[in-house]
């Protein structure tokens, strides 16, 4: 299985903070790898820089073959990345519809498409016509991850989609992963919560201190309380 | 899976419409206290036609400063550029400005508005490249250098034009009043309203009904997930920055021959007037530039005819007042 997306060395600094510190990552093509880390080891960033929105000061980022490190965001994007920040950032004053209208960028929106994500996420078939700031936080992630996933993308790249959420939608939005995966998505994704990691990644990657300090394949990991206290500071035994 | 069918939606939560009550609740406080019913219309007509001329010279800066974050205090050059371009049309349709018919006056006023407009916006182009290109997100540099763009905007007029005010009468159909009994409204008023009305109106159109409405808005709210979503931000900015100018210019135009005179410092007098509404309206809200025009104008009227001495300063009262009720203005879009 081919990497997708490579990432060599990565340095990102904002402002006069040295985020992250040589990030070396790969996503390979059809798999899910989740990158975990304590809070403030650098994920979100690792996304940010990926997508262009806080450029990376030096290091190589790989899309397909194709550097895109030193890209402008819009044309990160448009080179086949879904995006979807932990902020969520539905746009609140546009209806679900507006939403939906705007992340197909190709062309109008694909009724079969459409209809797969209904299948997940029916309040926003309900909520269609409503303004998206009038949803509920779940609501909204699942308005967030729709606007990635209502075109095809060749990746996806998913911030900490389960945070604050009532364990019921946690299901729903594992149930939704798991069937993007089964579609052959390339995802990466960053999450907390070390039960959504276990259910959804085939790969996983640990960073801390804006540095990648483990990769592995997720049954290894988990399988593994000894590995889990070093990474993480916590095992998946604690969790239950 | 729901069995909902996609049209029904969630109850939206009650439209907040207190701010556009306003303006009515203002104009029937003044209805016994204006004297008779001819004073209180002339003073409603003359307010209403007045904020529509600030709506559309106001309308393009609160996007401006909505979607781009920029504070463009030279926002008047396109005001004042618009004015001065449109006397060069004037110059070879004069015979058509001094017809009596409409119809002639129209021929006359839509190629110069047309290019006052293109002017205007092409100014924007060249102002939002050179100048506010390089300091986007410093908004101390931004003040300092679109205050030094419009400076030299009005010194080029002086030197093209000469130092002396411009007269610019009024087209022959447009002069005057209607008259309903006792009630005389002016004709001219009545056009700028008209005017007012369908940039409101396509500009509502235009936002609510197109995607690049839809980007408008979205980049208002969050300008970084709109780039994350694929599309080019900066040139949307650019294109409703040349819009804004545009509309700046045909602003500029209407206020020119409502007050029949122009000047090159008449865009850089207005700005107050229209940091006033941008505010008072709400950061990025056309509804709320909307109706805070008609409000600055409405007190300006009122408060002329009741109390002149207050006219001074009843816009910068009307303006603590609304934001102490409403610290982010009427309706306000973006956060900051």
């Amino acid at each position: 299985m081919s990497d997708l997306l490579t990432l060599a060395g990565v340095h990102t600094h904002i402002g006069r903070y040295h985020i992250l510190q040589g990030v070396d990552l790969t996503a390979r093509e059809g798999r899910t790898t989740m990158l975990l880390g304590r809070n403030g080891a650098g994920k979100t960033t690792t996304l940010r820089t990926i997508m262009g929105l806080w450029p990376a000061s030096s290091g190589t980022i790989t899309l397909a073959g194709t550097r895109i490190e030193a890209l402008a965001t819009p044309d990160i994007a448009t080179r086949g990345i879904g995006y979807v920040p932990e902020t969520m950032a539905v746009f609140s004053d546009l209806t679900v519809k507006e939403n939906l209208i705007l992340a197909a960028r190709t062309g109008p929106l694909d009724d079969a498409q459409l209809a797969w994500i209904f299948q997940f996420f029916p309040a926003l078939k309900k909520f269609w016509l409503s303004s998206a700031g009038t949803l509920s936080g779940g609501q909204k992630q699942m308005l967030s991850i729709a606007r990635a996933i209502v075109e095809p993308r060749k990746l996806l790249l998913i911030d900490e989609p389960t945070k604050g959420l009532a364990p019921a939608i946690v299901g729903a939005l594992i149930d939704c992963l798991a069937e993007i995966k089964r579609r052959g998505a390339t995802i990466l994704l960053v999450e907390q919560n070390f039960r959504v990691a276990e259910a959804i990644g085939d790969d996983v990657a640990v960073m801390d201190n804006g540095r990648i300090m483990y990769t592995g394949d997720m049954p290894t990991l988990a399988a593994n309380t000894a590995l889990q206290e070093h990474f993480l500071g916590l095992s998946l035994e604690a969790h239950q | 899976m729901s069995e909902l069918a996609a049209d029904e939606a969630l109850p939206e939560p009650p439209r907040d419409i207190v701010p556009a009550a306003l303006p009515i609740v203002l104009a029937l406080v003044m209805l016994p206290l204006s004297g008779s019913a001819s004073s209180w219309v002339t003073l409603t007509v003359a307010s209403l036609a007045m904020g529509m001329m600030i709506f559309i010279m106001a309308s393009g800066l609160t996007l401006v400063f909505g979607l781009m974050d920029v504070l463009n205090f030279g926002h008047g050059a396109f005001i004042a550029v618009g004015a001065y371009v449109a006397t060069l049309a004037f110059g070879p349709l004069a015979a058509w400005m001094q017809s009596d018919s409409l119809l002639d006056n129209l021929a006359a006023l839509l190629p110069a508005g047309l290019l006052a407009m293109a002017v205007s916006g092409a100014l924007g182009a060249v102002f939002e490249r050179v100048l506010i290109l390089p300091v986007y997100g410093q908004h101390l540099k931004q003040i300092l250098i679109t205050m030094g763009g419009l400076i030299v905007a009005e010194q080029s007029l002086y030197a093209l034009w000469g130092p002396q005010q411009i007269p610019l009468p009024l087209p022959g159909a447009l002069r005057g009043s209607f008259i309903l009994g006792d009630i005389a409204i002016a004709k001219y008023r009545v056009l700028a309203m008209v005017v007012g009305l369908v940039v409101f109106v396509g500009t509502l159109l235009v936002l609510n009904r197109t995607k690049v409405g839809l980007l408008i808005r979205a980049g208002v709210e969050n300008r970084e997930m709109v780039e994350a979503l694929g599309y080019r931000v900066r040139r949307l900015f650019l294109g409703v920055f040349m819009v804004g100018s545009a509309l700046a210019g045909l602003g500029g135009v209407m206020w020119g021959l409502y007050r029949e005179q122009i000047h090159a410092s008449m865009g850089g007098d207005l700005m107050i007037l229209i940091f006033i509404v941008v505010i008072i309206g709400g950061l990025g809200s056309v509804t709320g530039c909307f109706i805070g025009a008609i409000l600055v104008a409405m007190v300006a009227n009122y408060g002329g005819f009741l109390l002149p001495k207050l006219a001074l300063v009843s816009n910068i009262l009307l303006m603590v007042a609304i934001l102490m009720w409403r610290p982010r203005g009427l309706y306000p879009v973006t956060n900051r």
